[in-house]
């Protein structure tokens, strides 16, 4: 017999509880053998768990409401962004070793306006149709992009013929049972190069209440949530893709946001509906990053100089520890 | 004796090197000269048998002989044979000397085939290899989840438009963009006037009513220009002159299609437009308004 108080139910869901069944401390749901009347005592005793804490909740507000403005604030829920472990690496934006740093690593010319950004676009071998298509809106969204075939060459042939023909970027976009899954990105005269792992690569045609084509005018760029030295790097790689001076009037923005070491991608056009609104508009591909390591030269997988790699065993060892 | 051997091995009982399948017999023995588990081929029931094996790259030929066929761990003879092809063979033939002719012929075919899959296997390696990197599915499961999480908690849409906002607020878009900011700069700026003296203050006020001026008449242009739609943004690059001229029947058709919800500057649009012909009447609407 079942040792909690209030009626047993019979056969079937038996009546309904009264308003005050009491669950004396010592009985445990887990004591009843028959599965019928334990399953039903567990509900009973969910249920008015539930209404504890609803009317815990309740007796607190009403408190909170009485003391007014002498109330305790509001405790912030934790969320992992809170209780993210601080990175010593991250970046202070008054740090003058990093803007000397910035000043002249590879990227300098870029920002210094040196260098008009121009992208090789090209895949692994034997590329699919769902990755051709890809690259060839990935080319639409960057400008100043060229879409080449590999035909099977060997990057490190590829990249001196790319410094040749003045490309400053070169993105290899790997692909994996015909869908795109990783992609390289190469500051060419001799730049850093980050590979990455992608994923959830949607083209324009998955995309719902996509808009037109996106047009030919340089976007904007927008890099979120790049705290740290190595997140940094990669900002500026990624910021090294676009040429300097966006054009407003095309009214398109490319996004770039880093959350939890994930970069997210996405492409928008944006209006200005008042000084307080603006409505987005999806465009163009979207994908997600996320970085397995960072190279010091051009791609060179047996003697490069790795500045960072995603060690598994090390990095993920904790949840609330991000690298980006 | 190699018959006996052969008719239990080969036919009757079990042989534990014979791989059956439909069509064939495979011999699984490592000094099969064949591969095919015949009388000729079967290295347990030749007494006197030879064959081509290659180990890291070099070729050795193995003898057995019935003089040994006592002494299992001296039983196959290893003669190491030269890297070049012709001499090599020149090597087996040597070797064989007085061999029956089918297992030194069957030994130059296997040495031949030894040698040309090595020349490819070098060539194979100085071209690029793919390496296959296996996908761990726990790891891989991990990753998706947390992914989703994290697109969950970045909330994109809204990160964005503020982004947009505070670049909008940061005056990065210049004139293009002529909202009554000013409105709210200068309610700001009279609470600061307020403070501080009060002819400052009228300069201010000046100042802002001049650019208020500008924006009135400039917020008309491009508000029109917005309230096309996106599809027309090619005609943003066309003179503002004819867009005026169009503004009056494209006010009244965007109004009744209520295309974009711009109807609050589209409700303000009437005034605006009065004061744009009528500039003797500013002064008396600005007040109004104001």
């Amino acid at each position: 017999a079942g040792e909690g108080s209030g009626p047993v139910p019979g056969d079937g869901s038996g009546p309904p509880a009264p308003e005050r069944v009491l669950f004396p401390p010592t009985f445990s749901v887990s004591e009843i053998k028959n599965k019928q009347r334990r399953h039903f005592m567990f509900l009973r005793w969910k249920q008015q768990q539930r209404k504890e804490k609803l009317a815990l909740k309740k007796k607190r507000r009403k408190e909170r409401e009485a003391l007014g403005d002498k109330a305790p604030p509001k405790a912030v829920p934790k969320t992992i962004e809170n209780q993210r472990v601080y990175d010593e690496t991250t970046v202070d934006p008054n740090d003058e070793e990093v803007a000397f740093d910035e000043a002249t690593d590879e990227f300098a010319p870029y920002f210094n306006r040196q260098t008009v950004p121009k992208i090789l676009i090209t895949t692994s071998d034997r590329p699919r149709g769902r990755t051709v298509r890809f690259c060839e809106q990935l080319a639409t969204v960057i400008p100043n992009s060229h879409v080449y075939y590999r035909r099977g060459l060997a990057l490190k042939r590829i990249i001196p013929q790319c410094i040749a023909r003045d490309f400053t970027d070169l993105i290899v976009i790997n692909e994996d049972r015909k869908i795109p899954n990783g992609l390289v990105l190469s500051h060419l005269p001799d730049g850093p190069t980050a590979h990455f792992r992608m994923s959830s690569v949607r083209l324009r045609k998955e995309i719902k209440r996509k808009g037109k084509e996106p047009t030919e005018h340089v976007p904007e760029v927008i890099l979120n949530n790049f705290t740290t030295r190595l997140g940094h790097s990669i900002g500026r790689m990624f910021a090294a893709l676009f040429p300097h001076d966006p054009q407003f009037i095309g009214r398109q923005v490319a996004t770039f946001h880093n959350q939890r070491d994930y970069i997210f991608f996405r492409f928008h056009r944006y209006i200005f509906k008042s000084e307080k609104k603006v409505g987005i508009q999806e465009l163009g591909p979207r994908f997600t990053l996320k970085l397995r390591s960072l190279q010091k030269g051009t791609f060179d997988s047996k003697f490069g100089e790795y500045e960072w790699i995603h060690k598994r065993r090390e990095m993920d060892t904790s949840r609330r520890k991000f690298h980006l | 004796s190699p018959q006996v051997v052969w008719s239990m091995l080969g036919n009757r009982q079990f042989c534990s090197y014979k791989m059956t399948t439909k069509t064939q017999n495979f011999c699984r023995n490592e000094y099969n000269l064949t591969g095919l588990c015949n009388r000729s081929s079967c290295p347990l029931a030749n007494s006197q048998y030879a064959t081509v094996r290659e180990e890291k790259g070099r070729c050795y030929l193995y003898m057995k002989t019935i003089e040994r066929a006592a002494f299992p761990r001296r039983l196959w003879e290893r003669v190491l044979l030269s890297k070049n092809y012709e001499k090599a063979l020149e090597e087996i033939d040597e070797n064989l000397i007085y061999w029956p002719r089918f297992i030194r012929h069957k030994c130059k075919q296997r040495f031949t085939k030894i040698t040309q899959y090595l020349i490819r296997i070098r060539k194979l390696t100085l071209k690029r290899q793919r390496k296959l990197v296996p996908l761990r599915r726990k790891i891989e499961r991990r990753e998706n989840r947390r992914e989703e999480k994290a697109l969950i908690a970045a909330q994109l849409d809204n990160a964005i438009e503020k982004e947009l906002l505070e670049r909008l607020k940061q005056d990065t878009y210049g004139d293009i963009y002529n909202f009554p900011i000013h409105a709210f700069d200068k309610a700001l700026q009279q609470q600061d006037a307020e403070s501080e003296s009060e002819s400052e203050a009228e300069r201010e006020e000046e100042d802002d009513d001049d650019d208020e001026d500008v924006d009135k008449r400039e917020f008309v242009e491009a508000e029109e220009s917005e309230l096309s739609d996106f599809e027309d943004m090619d005609k943003l690059e066309t003179s503002s002159e004819e867009e005026q001229e169009e503004v009056k029947k494209k006010a009244s058709h965007s109004k009744s299609k209520g295309k974009m919800p711009l109807k609050g500057p589209a409700r303000r649009k009437r005034p605006y437009i009065e004061i744009e012909y009528e500039e003797e009447t500013e002064p008396s609407t600005k007040t109004k308004a104001a």
